[in-house]
């Protein structure tokens, strides 16, 4: 049975994302790279970072890469602090560009936050208008009460077919609105907070996360959850039908099968419908 | 129940995936740095800068105070970044007795163009100040300064109704000789946390920090905040005045606008 899954609006916001994500993600580690520590409070004090990546010269002599978290030295050659001959956080592949060059990497950084904020706003309009929040999205108490065997489902990659299958299932409803409406808004928020003239004209807002500083880790910690969630994303869209899950997020269409049976009827719906 | 891709990937599957895919990264890192690197790319980019401006200015009221803060949040340390000891002959000079006889000249586009001693400026109208210092580079430090507001001294010397620009030259040279500079808007000279800092934490500005001069504008980032003044210009345009842009890190791909 074929369904008309995702509506274009939806379809394109959600490619504009991969390329602004993408792209804000590998300029920000850019930016990070500028000064590749992290610190609680409104101010930097060096000699008390929440997380730094610095490369330290060993007695041998040899070069080595160390990132401490909450004063915890770990080893991290070759990745971070120090990799490919150069002192740095991130490695060049992660960055955009990919030599250290900070003013590049912030005009990236700003002219896709651009793209970034306007498409999410026009995706939480949509959304919101169009009732595919309400009614596709939001968790409702009959999806929360089977959470616990939804969990179960995906974590032993069993995935819903037929009927069951038309719609998203408790955890995705959750983790879609958590990054639409939770580390979206988190993100943008956390960035305007590191911005001096959006604070002067907006104190309480890097107060909200305690101070540029903590908004700049808070920034940072949200970078990975997107990250987090893309690495989970991919892992579901591969195991649940790689082609049907892309060809619906290009064309719209999603095939569903039939619980025990072949989809050799294939019945089309009403893309309204 | 047929379910098509619940197989586990063969290692040969795998490879061919992990290859496709350093592949594509690989083309797609090189085609954004090859971006980076042409002429029209950054420009585009570069138009932001704009929007970011004029929406901020939209959404932040002309006279909107940089926060300040109080003796408890002074950073322990507060970092000096840049150049700490210009190195030129006249500036050393200068440092030598004290700044005794240093003069700030401001000139250009106005009806009375004056210089001012040490002294002299310390008898402006004052303002003192606890505010963060917000680095491009990402990192912030919180610092008391006390210096001459701007507005009085531009008030002294009455700015031409042509002048757009209040341009700050500097006593610091890079290793190419190319001296350090900023420029700010008139909107921005009149804010009243926009002063001419002659202390940092109620002492005498050390060199390190700009001696014997550093400007203070509230609102903008570090790059922002020039050290070691000699000279103010009031200008219609910047475009004359060394790679056009209006600063030194603006000359080397910064935005003018360091709101953000």
């Amino acid at each position: 049975m074929h369904v008309y899954r995702h509506t274009w609006p939806v379809r394109l916001g959600h490619w504009l994302n991969l390329l602004c994500l993408f792209v804000l993600i590998m300029s920000g580690l850019q930016i990070f790279n500028a000064h590749p520590a992290l610190y609680w409070g409104d101010r930097s004090d060096r000699d008390r970072p929440f997380l730094s990546m610095r490369a330290v010269i060993t007695e041998s002599g040899e070069r080595r890469g160390i990132t401490t978290v909450w004063g915890h030295p770990f080893d991290t050659t070759g990745v971070l602090g120090y990799s490919s001959g150069m002192r740095r956080g991130f490695p060049s592949w992660a960055t955009l560009p990919g030599p250290q060059w900070l003013a590049m990497g912030r005009r990236w950084h700003l002219f896709f936050a651009w793209i970034f904020v306007v498409n999410g706003l026009l995706f939480w309009l949509y959304a919101l208008f169009s009732r595919h929040f309400w009614k596709d999205l939001v968790p409702k108490w009959n999806d929360l009460r089977h959470i616990g065997r939804d969990l179960w489902r995906h974590l032993t990659f069993h995935h819903p077919t037929g009927e069951e299958a038309r719609h998203y299932n408790v955890m995705q409803k959750m983790a879609y609105t958590g990054i639409v409406f939770g580390i979206g808004p988190l993100i943008v928020l956390t960035g305007l907070s590191m911005s001096p003239a959006f604070d002067a004209a907006f104190p309480w807002l890097p107060d909200l996360f305690g101070g540029r500083q903590s908004a700049r880790t808070v920034h940072f910690l949200a970078c990975f959850a997107f990250v987090g969630f893309a690495v989970v994303h991919l892992v579901m869209v591969a195991t649940t039908g790689l082609v049907n899950n892309l060809r619906s997020m290009v064309t719209g269409w999603f095939v569903i099968e039939q619980g025990g049976g072949t989809d050799d009827a294939q019945v089309f719906q009403d893309p309204n419908g | 129940m047929t379910r098509r891709f619940s197989k586990t990937p063969t290692v040969d599957r795998r490879r061919f995936l992990t290859r496709a895919l350093q592949a594509t990264g690989f083309l797609l890192l090189a085609g954004c740095d090859s971006l980076s690197r042409s002429d029209w790319f950054p420009q585009l980019l570069g138009k932001t800068e704009n929007a970011s401006e004029k929406v901020q200015r939209l959404l932040s009221p002309r006279q909107a105070m940089a926060k300040e803060f109080t003796p408890d949040d002074l950073s322990p340390v507060f970092p000096a970044n840049g150049t700490s000891n210009p190195e030129s002959e006249a500036y050393q000079a200068l440092a030598k007795n004290g700044f005794a006889d240093w003069k700030l000249e401001i000139g250009g586009l106005v009806h009375d163009p004056a210089s001012f001693s040490l002294d002299e400026l310390r008898a402006f109208p004052s303002r003192t100040q606890i505010t963060r210092h917000d680095c491009v580079e990402g990192w912030s430090a919180i610092a008391k300064w006390k210096g001459a507001r701007l507005s009085a001294l531009l008030e002294r010397v009455r700015p031409l109704p042509s002048a757009r620009y209040v341009v700050f030259h500097c006593a610091d040279p890079d290793e190419d000789g190319q001296p350090y500079y900023e420029s700010i808007d008139f909107e921005d000279a009149h804010h009243p946390q926009t002063i001419l800092a002659y202390e940092i934490n109620d002492t005498a500005l050390p060199i390190q920090h700009g001696a014997p001069i550093r400007l203070r504008v509230e609102r903008q980032l570090g790059y922002k905040q020039a050290k070691y003044l000699m000279q103010i210009e009031l200008v219609e345009s910047v475009e004359s005045i060394a790679g056009g842009r209006g600063g030194y890190w603006e000359d080397r791909g910064y935005e003018w606008y360091a709101g953000i």
